[in-house]
């Protein structure tokens, strides 16, 4: 077997700033998937290898099926790796805070400080200021906090990093609302969605329209070295967007939306099939920014209606019909709207047809490089 | 050396010769002259290798400088009223992490009414903070507790805020006794923190603790500031060592052997308050003043030693708790066992310039057992009593302050 | 694959041990500040698996390709092996159960590719080409077939050397059986060699087969027709005999036909062009029947020389039992088809033949109404029925139909007597046939020994809906190279080629693994509690329990539906 390891294919890397994507083609079943036993070790995600250095480890108190939990794991392993296990995290409060420290007991792996729910960027900040007063320029400072801590409360501190071009990786959690404290509306809860402060009554039931912030457009907007989104639907993705981010200095932001079986009301198997219906919906677009200027999306593989990602959550339930409420297609509509609009800014639909080539699977003999098969 | 110097100056000279490595300020008057001169010397390549950020906000600032002690840098950063109270949350974080940052703090009133002049507002509110509060009589006592700020925060892995009073410490030239750098780093050593973020021996800093453990974890930092109590005196006998003058300590008695009055004072005041002194034994009257360097922790045995033998004490402070009364003469009525006969005056509130007239009429007031238990000293009660009347005669007679303001106005203009 | 969850239990075990050692009993870092900091991975000490009330279990499900195939193939395992290009691998896992993989990949209708699961993604995986690259493969390097097993000291006579038979005796010699074999013709084969066109199956590819596993040391006696079975048995004593003797009786129809007229059946037309002695046809034929015997008859009959071969069938073509992929290749060589007819009547060189209506029940009424078309010589492909007289002589072999009555374990009504193949109702298919061998020879060991064979239990079947497509990258299917159609008629050349290795890989790549595990790590990564150990390549996963919250994100992101929920038993 292991003469025909690395017969699957050939993985295509894209340079630091290129595209937050690294497109790995194979012509191999499970492209897609976490690892595959036929693809070289290195051409497989960092979560497929047994030496991963799971950051966040097991015994932590997350719900089950917590998004963020895993989505935390994925952004750090892949920084680990990156720098070669060189990664000082600092942490909002948060669920993420709450359910991986509670005394005496802790779930991460990697040195860890938590202060305050809106300070995370500001005392990376601090970390990274004093790594380089203290000439470890070898270690790198990755924050990260929920939607909660980084469009809201920890916004000023965020922004003032990014502005400074300070030497931090700042990721969101992106789970559009407050999860830890309840279910509340954050900036960063979708229009139409029940949560404890929006509930589902009235004439315009959920969260609001015409509200709420575009934390990725945001961040672009102070012309940082890069801005990226990514879910835990889609690994490859999301790592490649970490090492990319971990190749560059200053300041750079990385918003990962990670499902909350909780708050969204989904079945805890659902999260990463919920993550992988928002993008393939349209709703929430994947891509990558340079110096404040897109330059590239993830394309959507097989496009499904919003619908067939709302009908997923408790949190929309009041938006379809049954037996006592007649369901509002209007709000559906406008949802759709927005993905429609998200697809259009971001080009998250492929040219024509162009199935194969998006995942790089063409048949061997068709001229395309890396179809090679070992002898 | 001696030199002649805006206080500020001094101050920004005294914390660059500790070696700061990452200096992080949101200005704030009257704070702003010592973070200028900092970043200067930083940008000039002077504090190398240094990092001075110039932050979004003063929750920003106290953020920054908590990333960076964590991480085992020396950290400094400086504010003043408002800004204390914007990166409260912080302060108190800070102290709870157990991390050696120290601050100035230039004292200044807290609004509204908005006031940029000195009290001793912002450091009152942050007394439960966990810090170890410092308060600086003279410029030269300001730059002698800069540089134990440092030794003292690192040693007992707690933060440490030194207090200066706005203006008039901070923008007064007054000759100053800089060490020299040889001189300092031979007093402060190098940075070794108790706990550091670091790869090769990761730990996590900054868990939940429930009510399993929440009070043990108090208490220990109860005790980490009684503790400080003793090391504040050694930090203060080396301090004599190295460079041969008196700069630290609790407690400094002025002329308390054999006084009937003493009187308790902390900050710039204590100048004015000796020089009354003085008046007073002149005419024979038994007084003395005790300052206080160290506010938190508490020097409840040293000052209650200090003025043992006194029949009467007078606590001059520069805030109060609304509805209460002195905050400091609550904490010395404390260490006084509960005694009775300790009075408060309550002085020079957003700027109001504290008299050595004044302060004579107290101590004579004080020695002729007729000073109430608590005095707001010089206060307007005409432009008082006028605004209480409106405001019994309607119940919505507008502001206050500006119904003053404006009540102060007319009566200058003299009537139309 | 069942892994040893037990390592993963131990491992964490042993990294809570560790790290309860380094703590102080408060759970503080020594040195460092009570509560507020903590040593890294302590809460490996917390086991969640306690809030699970669903657990994960690796399952194997019944990959829908197996379930389909006749001759009982694990396709998914030998592709499995296949697509790590470990094609020896591979052919020895195939030929656990078929021996014929080089003639399957020829002549099978795949049953497997109808049923497979990536036909609703996009084309069903060519599982039969890849079968044919390992068959050709095999005979290419010379691997040869597993050693039989120790001496059984039992002797099996198995009569008739087609598919079922041959099959019979290769899994009954690997089992250590002596075995015999009586073929009435002079080679092996059957209908393999005396149906199957040479263009469908080059001869030297079955003679390969064949004769490797003959030599495995199977008693083979050609020219050896039985006629009288009893006679036979008392002969020489056997301890099991399995009937095998296929289905060559062409079935007739009755056709007003004149003395001139040329009626003859598919079997001895395509036997004859076997044989070297073709039949004389003309120019002009009409192949009656609808099945793959008229097929190839019709272009049997275009290589011989016919120019206007045509098929006359009673319904449409969607009703015809013939398989498509044959019918296209007709098509495509200059064969006609000609729906809703039947023959009335042949003479003077012309088929009279009446227009048919397919009534509700699909079923063809006649109309009345004739039409006529010049014909030079009229082939019969009604079916066939097997030649069972070599039991008149065993009256309590029971017969039904014109076929040989067994039970589910393949025995006759006679004890000892096992029966398979055409001879057998069922689909007379070489596939099927290869699969009644293989059984017939389990059930023959079983009663040997004086026991039941006990089949394993079906695993539940690995349906669509078990998969999460999204994992699979798209991947077109690799259709074989086909001689030119008009390259075809003009000799009895090999019309499908194989696939180039390249090509067979991919092909094997495409493999959706339905129900069993790829080892794609999905259920590693995925799991937000990293209770799910990874044990090395071929060892699988393994689940721990004490930290595995049972949330089912691995069973619901697993591509291939290895993995189920159960309920937890507390």
């Amino acid at each position: 077997m292991d003469e025909h390891g690395d017969a699957a294919g050939t993985a295509v890397r894209t340079g630091p700033g290129d595209s937050g994507r690294t497109p790995v083609k194979y012509y191999q079943v499970g492209s897609f998937a976490v690892g595959n036993r036929l693809v070289a070790l290195e051409q497989r995600t960092v979560q497929a290898d047994p030496e991963r250095s799971n950051a966040l480890t097991s015994g932590h108190r997350a719900c089950q099926g917590c998004g963020e939990a895993l989505g935390a794991r994925y952004v750090l392993d892949a920084a680990m790796r990156a720098t070669g296990g060189k990664v000082v995290a600092v942490n909002a409060t948060g669920c993420l805070e709450v359910f991986t420290t509670p005394y005496p007991e802790t779930s991460w792996q990697l040195p860890w400080l938590h202060s305050l729910f809106g300070n995370a960027a500001a005392v990376a900040t601090g970390v990274a200021a004093a790594l380089a007063a203290t000439g470890r320029d070898d270690v790198r400072v990755v924050a990260q906090a929920g939607d909660g801590g980084t469009v809201d409360i920890g916004l000023a501190c965020l922004s003032g990093m990014f502005e400074r071009d300070d030497d931090v990786l700042f990721v969101c959690y992106d789970n559009q609302a407050y999860m830890n404290t309840g279910v509340q509306r954050s900036a960063a809860t979708p229009p139409g969605a029940r949560t404890a402060t929006t509930e589902a009554v009235g004439p315009d039931p959920g969260a609001p329209f015409g509200q709420g912030k575009d934390l990725p457009r945001v961040a672009m907007a102070h012309d940082i070295p890069y801005v990226a989104t990514a879910t835990v639907a889609d690994l490859f993705d999301l790592e490649a967007k970490v090492e990319t981010a971990m190749a560059v200095h200053g300041a750079r932001y990385l918003h990962v939306l990670v499902p909350c079986p909780l708050g969204w009301q989904t079945a805890s198997a659902d999260t990463v099939r919920v993550a992988r219906l928002a993008t393939e919906s349209g709703l929430f677009p994947v891509f990558a920014a340079v110096d404040g200027q897109v330059t590239s999306a993830s394309r959507i593989r097989h496009r499904v209606p919003v619908e067939a990602y709302l009908r997923q959550q408790g949190r929309y339930r009041h938006l379809f019909p049954s037996e006592d409420r007649p369901g509002r297609p209007d709000v559906v509509a406008r949802i759709q709207a927005q993905a429609d609009a998200n697809i259009a800014r971001y080009g998250l639909l492929a040219d024509g047809d162009g199935d194969g080539d998006e995942d790089g699977t063409r048949p061997p003999g068709s001229g395309v490089a890396g179809s090679g098969v070992a002898p | 050396m001696l030199r002649q110097l805006e206080g500020s100056r001094a101050i920004a000279e005294a914390v660059a010769r500790c070696r700061p490595q990452v200096v992080c300020a949101y200005p704030i008057t009257p704070q702003t002259h010592i973070v200028e001169a900092l970043g200067a010397m930083v940008k000039a390549g002077e504090l190398a290798p240094c990092r001075f950020v110039n932050v979004e906000s003063e929750f920003a600032a106290m953020s920054v400088a908590i990333g960076a002690s964590a991480t085992g840098a020396r950290a400094y950063t400086a504010t003043a009223s408002q800004g204390l109270l914007y990166m409260a949350e912080a302060v108190f974080n800070a102290a709870g992490l157990g991390l050696p940052v120290v601050m100035t703090l230039a004292n200044r009133a807290i609004g509204a009414p908005i006031n940029i002049w000195n009290d001793h507002s912002d450091a009152m509110a942050v007394r439960d903070a966990g810090w170890v509060q410092l308060f600086a009589e003279s410029n030269q006592a300001a730059v002698d507790l800069h540089l134990q700020a440092f030794r003292l925060a690192e040693s007992l892995s707690l933060p440490v805020m030194v207090c200066v009073d706005g203006f008039v410490l901070t923008h007064a030239f007054e000759r100053v006794d800089l060490p020299t750098a040889e001189q300092v780093d031979a007093f402060v050593p190098p940075f070794v923190p108790r706990q550091v973020l670091d790869p090769d021996h990761p730990v996590s800093i900054g868990a939940m603790v429930g009510p399993e453990a929440f009070e043990e974890v108090r208490y220990l930092g109860h005790v980490k500031q009684l503790r400080a109590l003793e090391e504040i005196e050694v930090v203060a006998a080396a301090f004599v060592d190295h460079f041969g003058r008196q700069g630290g300590g609790l407690v400094q008695p002025y002329r308390t052997e054999d006084a009937d009055v003493v009187i308790v004072a902390m900050g710039s005041v204590l100048g004015t308050l000796e020089d009354a002194v003085d008046a007073a034994r002149d005419r024979g009257r038994r007084v003395g003043v005790v300052g206080l360097t160290t506010f938190r922790p508490f020097p409840a045995d040293a000052l209650a030693g200090a003025v043992s033998g006194a029949r009467s004490v007078v606590v001059v402070e520069k805030a109060f708790s609304t509805g209460l009364g002195g905050v400091l003469a609550t904490d010395v009525t404390l260490a006084l066992g509960g005694r009775t006969g300790v009075a408060t005056v309550v002085a020079g509130l957003g700027g109001r310039p504290i008299t050595q007239a004044s302060l004579t009429g107290v101590l004579e007031r004080a020695c002729d057992g007729t000073l109430e238990a608590l005095t707001f000293l010089d206060l307007d009660r005409a432009v008082v009593d006028r605004e209480l009347a409106r405001m019994d005669a309607s119940a919505r007679s507008g502001p206050s302050a500006e119904n003053i303001l404006r009540d102060r106005g007319e009566r200058a203009r003299g009537p139309r | 694959m069942t892994g040893r969850p037990e390592a993963a239990t131990e491992a964490a075990t042993e990294a809570a041990t560790a790290v309860a050692e380094q703590v102080t009993p408060d759970g503080a870092a020594p040195g460092e500040p009570f509560a507020v900091t903590l040593e890294v991975g302590s809460s490996l000490a917390n086991h969640t698996g306690s809030w699970r009330v669903e657990r994960p279990v690796y399952v194997h499900r019944l990959p829908p390709c197996n379930d389909a195939c006749p001759a009982g193939e694990d396709a998914q395992g030998w592709l499995y092996r296949a697509e790590e290009g470990d094609y020896e691998g591979a052919w020895r896992h195939l030929v656990e159960e078929n021996p014929f993989p080089a003639v399957m990949g020829r002549v099978c209708y795949r049953p497997c590719e109808t049923a497979c699961n990536r036909g609703e993604l996009d084309e069903a995986v060519g599982i039969n080409a890849v079968e044919r690259f390992l068959g050709d493969e095999a005979l290419r390097r010379g691997w040869r077939l597993p050693d039989p097993a120790e001496p059984s000291g039992r002797h099996v006579l198995v009569i008739g050397g087609g598919p079922a038979g041959l099959s019979a005796a290769y899994h009954l010699r690997r089992a250590g059986h002596q075995v015999t074999l009586r073929e009435a013709q002079g080679a092996l084969g059957g209908m393999m060699r005396y149906g199957i066109p040479l263009y469908r199956l080059p001869r030297d590819v079955l003679d390969d087969e064949v004769q490797r596993l003959v030599e495995l040391g199977i008693e083979v006696e050609l020219h050896h027709r039985v006629n009288d079975l009893a006679a036979e048995l008392d002969e020489r004593s056997f301890d099991a005999t399995f009937l095998a003797v296929g289905a060559q009786l062409a079935k007739r129809a009755y056709v007003p036909a004149g003395d001139s007229a040329r009626v003859l059946d598919a079997l001895s037309l395509l036997s004859g062009a076997e044989q070297g002695t073709p039949p004389v046809l003309g120019r002009r034929v009409a192949v009656y029947g609808g099945g793959d015997t008229a097929i190839d008859a019709a272009r049997t009959a275009r290589r011989l020389g016919v120019t206007e071969p045509v098929v006359v069938y009673r319904r449409t073509r969607d009703r015809m039992p013939a398989h498509d992929v044959e019918v296209g290749e007709a098509v495509e060589e200059g064969i006609r088809l000609r729906w809703l007819s039947t023959v009335a009547g042949f003479e003077g060189g012309e088929l009279v033949l009446e227009e048919m209506v397919l009534d509700e029940d699909g079923l063809p009424q006649p109309t009345g109404r004739t039409e006529r078309l010049e014909a030079d010589a009229l082939v019969l492909a009604l079916g066939e029925e097997a030649d069972l007289s070599l039991l008149a002589s065993l009256p309590d072999v029971e017969v039904r139909d014109d076929t040989v009555v067994v039970g589910s374990g393949a025995q006759t009504t006679h004890p000892g007597i096992f029966a398979g193949g055409d001879a057998v109702a069922g689909d007379r298919t070489v596939t099927t046939a290869v699969g009644h061998g293989k059984h017939a020879a389990g059930q023959i060991g079983a009663w040997l020994a004086g026991r039941d064979l006990v089949l394993p239990a079906r695993h539940e079947l690995a349906t669509f809906d078990h998969l999460n497509t999204w994992y699979y990258a798209d991947a077109p299917k690799q259709e074989r190279p086909r001689l030119e159609a008009a390259r075809r008629t003009s000799g009895f050349s090999e019309v499908v080629f194989g696939l180039a290795e390249d090509n067979a890989l991919f092909e094997a790549r495409r493999c959706l693994s339905c129900g069993n595990c790829f080892e794609c790590d999905n259920c590693f990564g995925v799991c937000p509690d990293n209770a799910v150990a990874k044990l090395g390549p071929g060892n699988g996963y393994a689940f721990d329990l004490d930290y595995c919250k049972g949330c089912g994100i691995c069973a619901a992101e697993c591509p291939c539906g290895a993995i189920a929920m159960e309920p937890e038993r507390r």
